[in-house]
């Protein structure tokens, strides 16, 4: 059907597509490169070895004798790690959204400062700060709190600080007008107005946290990730499949939860006018 | 209008009431939520005895960090200093010094963006693949639907650190189990993404060409592609950034790039090799995130 269509268009240069062409065929050499750089055949030398392991996956047949009691409780450490790390993230972002908003702080090269500490936080994965975090204080849940804490004020903070200098300045006015001090002008005109944007955004960094904490015990952070990896690495794979359910349950329910939540506290789009 | 006005006094109670019931509404919701604190603080053993005896330590590794040991019996110094900076690579306190490995690094980085380059793509192609299917819009079979759908949320639910560490066994160590590992949950998040686009497209031209006489395929390729390739396209670039920041880490369980190396001088504390290291990430993914954002902008421009 393309062809007794496609004459009636116009057709475009021959040196543009010839550099189409050219493009194209280049990119798919790249590709092809690529593949060859990392080994792909050995996919295929991989896959009866993969088919292995799923099997061995699935097979729950000593589901009795595993240790339930320390999974569960790494699982409820893990949420709890996510939990704490974006209640503290929140509390310290908050004031640095101030600090970042431009109608707040006028004076450019400050606030551009304040801004490029966001972007140092946020640029480092949580995963690589808990390294860092466990060198520094020891193995255990305080290292993973600590760098969901770090990673996670640089996010919010900017994102608190865009929000902040999007809202309405005739608000701040009123305040101001009625002869309120500074910080009254802050609280009564500007956190009414973020106050939204601040609770959906921080129940949704306690999801993705709640996500991305399964996985700082893998570098000895606290959680389940821990648990994960020694039985990776002694190849018990029912019971990792096991985790890596208790791990997919966890997630969901918390999304449920947090989605129920949200809609509580601000409502849908339309009911705060 | 006095106080005795009894729609004032109506008012009042009115506002009262209301006000009363939000002031309790918010003090419960702050009890709620410092009470799941301090449980969460309870069990992870996050008390403040701790704390005071983490923090000075923290201080003290970030400052080993940015320092260098000259001997084993010397004060450590700071890594840069002035008169230093530009001396050659035996000169310590100098750049040069400093990142006297960057030959390694830069090849590593490179590996590491190369990985986000083909496992985006692979998942691109597979998410675009998958993301018809998961459209109830575009797909009459319920089962169908259901299916791709599950699938794609398992590919994107799993953490792709702990899929890199479970295919390491299978294909080796080595880069191809950190792509194979990005690449499928890049499967399950833009396939979610690209099914939501598709599901939001306007019928109208898909009805046409099903009134030419186009098949299921044709439909697709000619009624629903054309309207999402913007989003498609900046999608896609927004999904290769987060690749990037994905694949530095992906080292660490041995699937490649440069989160490897990272391991490895944090396991031997060679400090100022850790702050090297870490800035050059950072750096790259700073870069590949401008650009990302640039690229997107003008194909956005041009195409919508």
């Amino acid at each position: 059907m393309s062809g007794a269509v496609a004459h009636l268009l116009p057709r475009p240069a021959l040196g543009r597509r010839a550099l189409h062409w050219f493009l194209g065929v280049g990119a798919l050499a790249y590709l092809v490169y690529l593949l060859w750089l990392f080994d792909f055949d050995r996919i295929f030398t991989g896959l009866p070895k993969l088919w292995v392991i799923i099997r061995l996956m699935l097979d729950w047949g000593r589901f009795t004798e595993w240790d339930h009691a320390e999974l569960l409780r790494s699982m409820v450490e893990t949420v709890a790690m996510a939990y704490l790390g974006t209640l503290l993230a929140t509390l310290i972002a908050l004031p640095l959204g101030f600090l970042g908003a431009r109608n707040i702080v006028p004076n450019a090269v400050f606030r551009f400062l304040t801004r490029r500490i966001f972007d140092g936080c946020r640029g480092l994965d949580q995963f690589i700060w808990a390294l860092v975090f466990v060198r520094a204080v020891g193995l255990g849940p305080i290292a993973g709190i600590l760098a969901i804490m770090v990673a996670e004020t640089g996010v919010l903070a900017k994102l608190f600080a865009e929000a902040i200098d999007n809202i309405d300045l005739k608000q701040v006015d009123g305040i101001r007008s009625t002869g309120a001090s500074r910080v009254a002008e802050l609280r009564y005109g500007v956190l009414p107005q973020i106050l939204p944007v601040l609770i959906s955004q921080a129940l949704y960094s306690i999801e993705s946290n709640s996500r991305e904490a399964t996985i700082l015990g893998l570098v000895g952070a606290g959680g389940i990730g821990l648990r994960l990896s020694e039985r990776i690495q002694i190849n018990a794979w029912d019971q990792v499949a096991y985790v890596i359910v208790l791990i997919l349950i966890t997630v969901a329910s918390i999304d449920t939860l947090s989605r129920w939540l949200r809609l509580r506290l601000i409502g849908g789009p339309s009911q705060r006018g | 209008m006095t106080s005795a006005d009894p729609a004032w006094q109506l008012f009042e109670q009115r506002f009262g009431a209301l006000r009363r019931a939000r002031r309790t509404e918010s003090t419960l919701i702050f009890v709620i939520v410092l009470l799941v604190f301090v449980v969460s603080a309870v069990w992870t053993d996050f008390s403040p005895v701790k704390i005071a005896e983490g923090v000075p330590r923290i201080g003290e590794y970030f400052e080993k960090l940015f320092s260098i040991q000259p001997s084993q019996s010397a004060p450590s110094e700071a890594i840069l200093a002035w008169p230093h900076l530009f001396g050659g690579i035996r000169q310590p306190q100098s750049i040069a010094y400093w990142f006297y490995r960057f030959n390694v690094y830069a090849a590593l980085l490179w590996q590491t963006v190369q990985m986000a380059i083909l496992a985006s793509v692979l998942g691109y192609c597979a998410a675009f693949v998958l993301a018809f299917p998961a459209a109830r819009t575009l797909t009459g079979n319920r089962v169908v639907v259901f299916v791709s759908r599950r699938l794609l949320e398992f590919m994107r639910t799993i953490p792709q650190v702990v899929l890199a560490f479970i295919l390491v066994w299978p294909f080796g160590i080595g880069p191809l189990a950190g792509v194979l590992a990005i690449a499928i949950h890049t499967t399950g998040s833009l396939g979610k993404l690209f099914s939501e686009l598709s599901e939001n497209a306007d019928l109208r031209p898909v009805e046409g060409v099903r009134a030419a006489g186009g098949s299921w395929l044709a439909q697709m390729r000619y009624g629903v592609v054309p309207q999402m390739l913007p989003g498609f396209l900046s999608y896609g670039l927004l999904r290769f950034e987060i690749n990037v920041r994905s694949s530095t880490i992906i080292g660490f369980v041995g699937a490649g790039g440069i989160g490897q190396e990272l391991k490895r001088v944090i396991g031997f504390n060679i400090y100022e090799e850790v702050s090297a290291i870490c800035i050059l990430i950072l750096l790259i993914v700073v870069a590949i995130d401008l650009l990302s954002e640039r690229v997107r902008h003008r194909l956005i421009g041009g195409l919508v």
